[in-house]
């Protein structure tokens, strides 16, 4: 039996030329999904395969990763990426975020501010934000390539019609650039504005569904919503029980079975760093 | 209290450590070797060659066993390997009308140039459990043909289409590249050669639902098991270098040809049309059902009306896959905190609206014009 051997960030260099390919059509055309030859990852689909393959990709011996799940970088699938990247490629690791030259995320954009020497790279279950209104790729790709996002709007009209608001509380839609709509992977939709004008690059990796899109830096994203109801980045009205912080996405914790409950930041990093600067 | 979501690092290693030995289970059991597992349980290793795309029984066997039996646990690893190696290049169609028959039936005609061979097959056994096989037991040695070689055993598809009476198998293009859809992504609509190599690698239980499907009226095409069988053939590669085909070694094939009705169109007079299943080793469940879901999936280039899910292309296609199906369905297990919060704030918010209203306070905003 031949022992296998791996590649620098596991992938093989032909395999991250053609990711790179992709990337780079994504960046000269922000928000429209392109289709790459997604790889089998040594982890499950669905686990961010989409996200790995794209730090695969981007990722040199120079670079410093973070990675987090949930806006935390101890939560077990955030070490497991962590330990891969750490293994196949030998690479720096870090919490901080502004020490992170690349920083892959599930779910959260970090509360610190980006800049211009990183990327945020996310993994995507479904890259397609037209894909509940109609399930066919095909019609989903002539949509977009007609800019025909009529169906989005009457979807978004109704919820008002029904709740009173749009009644979509994560992964919600935004416009790239003023073309493409795009799905900003199931974040909050408090972390929605801060992909607007971002000064890092965004890349979006999607590895079962075979999708690559990005938002070059300084790219006008804006979300979705109607004149007379304007778009509402929401969050719990409370403040974090360990850092008081009361402008970062809080986790809720269910502390007994009473009723108990304490609200957290759900950037650990944020958390732990306002704690050590407090006095 | 917070502490609950800490400590993922030594939880993992923890949880690694766990799984290890609950794979070897008592040590006062033997522990299983791969030879074991590769003949023993010669179907398992089958399947997971197939559907793994992966011909090389040791490592479908080390799969398996790494995967403590789970196959489409095992499938996953020989396709997370598969998928580093370099492709040099594509092989030359197999014959499979040349194979070394081990076992060949028609349920079309009652005899043929070749004859039926039963083979190693489960179909007249009586599902009995046996408690002497609990122990082992000496085996009879199995019977061998008298004879020897039997001749040719022309494939019954091609027998048929001497009259006509079944569309002519496609030729393939020599000069046209060979599809392959792990290098390039799956386009819909997708040619006839993407969606095979998509059949072959789905999941074996899909294709089986589905074509089952198409029998019980879900997309009927009137499926006879023309032919199917089992056996050796030799893969050859052209090699650039020397100019002619060298062989590479020999991959044992199921394939299964189904012979279904067509009713004709304004343009064609009725005839037979095809459906092909093939799989590595011996997997006859699979083949057939691919065999079937090949055919349903036909029915646009047949002028045929869309109307079951077996003949919907990319309700199929998008969903045949074991390992994308399964890391999807179980990603559900990582956590989704922060969406849930997300939706936690939505919901409180509308029940609180909802609450108003019923108690006649605020009315409900207004929707929009």
């Amino acid at each position: 039996m031949n022992a296998p051997a791996y590649n620098f960030a596991y992938l093989d260099e032909q395999t991250k030329r053609m990711i790179r390919r992709a990337i780079l059509k994504g960046i000269a055309i922000p928000g429209y999904q392109v289709p790459f030859a997604s790889r089998e990852m040594p982890m499950p689909y669905g686990w961010g395969t989409g996200g790995v393959q794209v730090t695969a990709a981007i990722l040199g011996p120079g670079d410093t990763l973070k990675v987090i799940d949930q806006g935390a970088d101890d939560t077990t699938n955030a070490v497991s990426i962590r330990q891969l990247f750490a293994k196949t490629a030998g690479v720096c690791t870090t919490t901080h975020t502004a020490e992170a030259t690349v920083i892959q995320t599930r779910h959260r954009i970090p509360e610190t501010k980006l800049g211009e020497d990183q990327v945020l790279v996310y993994q995507v279950p479904i890259p397609e934000p037209l894909r509940f209104l109609e399930p066919r790729e095909t019609e989903t790709r002539q949509m977009h390539a007609h800019a025909d996002y009529g169906l989005m709007h009457v979807k978004l009209y109704e919820d008002i019609a029904r709740h009173g608001h749009i009644s979509t509380s994560y992964a919600y839609p935004v416009k790239v650039d003023g073309r493409y709509v795009m799905d900003p992977s199931p974040t909050p939709k408090f972390d929605n504005p801060k992909m607007n004008d971002c000064a890092a690059l965004q890349l979006f990796g999607a590895g079962r569904e075979k999708r690559i899109y990005a938002i070059p830096p300084h790219t006008t994203v804006v979300s979705l919503d109607f004149e007379d109801h304007p778009f509402e980045a929401s969050r719990t009205q409370a403040s974090c029980e360990l850092c008081g912080a009361d402008d970062s996405y809080l986790d809720e914790v269910i502390t007994d079975d009473r009723g108990g409950r304490m609200f957290v930041c759900s950037d650990t990093d944020y958390c732990e760093a306002r704690r050590e600067a407090r006095p | 209290m917070y502490v609950a979501v800490k400590g993922g690092e030594r939880a993992i290693k923890n949880a690694h450590l766990l799984l290890a030995a609950e794979r070897r289970g008592d040590p006062a059991v033997p522990e299983l070797s791969l030879a074991q597992i590769s003949q023993q349980l010669a179907h398992a290793v089958d399947r997971v060659m197939t559907e793994g795309s992966l011909y090389d029984r040791e490592l479908a066997a080390l799969a398996i066993k790494q995967a403590h039996g789970d196959l489409i646990e095992a499938i996953f690893l020989a396709r997370a390997y598969r998928t580093t190696l370099p492709r040099f290049g594509a092989s030359e169609p197999v014959d499979t009308a040349q194979m070394e028959i081990r076992r060949r039936i028609s349920a079309t005609f009652k005899d043929l140039p070749g004859g039926q061979v039963l083979g190693p097959t489960f179909d007249y056994t009586h599902r009995l459990l046996d408690p002497a096989l609990a122990e082992g037991s000496a085996l009879a040695e199995p019977a061998q043909a008298e004879g020897g070689d039997a001749g040719p055993m022309p494939r019954v598809t091609d027998l048929l289409a001497q009259d006509g009476l079944i569309e002519p198998s496609p030729m393939a293009d020599p000069d046209a590249p060979v599809g392959d859809l792990t290098r390039e992504p799956l386009d819909f609509p997708a040619e006839r050669d993407l969606r095979l190599q998509n059949l072959a690698r789905g999941d074996e239980g899909f294709l089986l639902a589905l074509g089952y499907s198409t029998q019980r009226g879900y997309g009927r095409t009137h499926p006879f098991a023309g032919e199917i069988r089992l056996g050796e053939v030799e893969v050859e590669f052209f090699a650039e270098e020397v100019g002619f085909a060298v062989p590479l070694g020999r991959v044992t094939l199921t394939e299964c040809q189904m012979v279904n009705q067509f009713q004709g169109s304004k343009t064609e007079a009725p005839r037979f049309t095809r459906g092909y299943g093939l799989a590595f080793g011996h997997c006859e469940r699979k083949a057939m059902s691919m065999a079937l879901v090949d055919r349903s999936l036909r029915a646009r280039e047949l002028g045929e009306e869309l109307q079951a899910p077996a003949q919907d292309e990319e309700f199929v296609l998008a969903h045949s896959d074991n390992v994308q199906a399964t890391g999807f369905v179980e990603h559900l297990k990582l956590p989704h905190y922060v969406d849930f919060q997300a939706e936690l704030v939505l919901v409180r918010r509308m029940r609180e609206e909802v609450a108003a209203q019923d108690s006649g306070q605020a009315p409900m905003q207004e929707a929009a014009e």
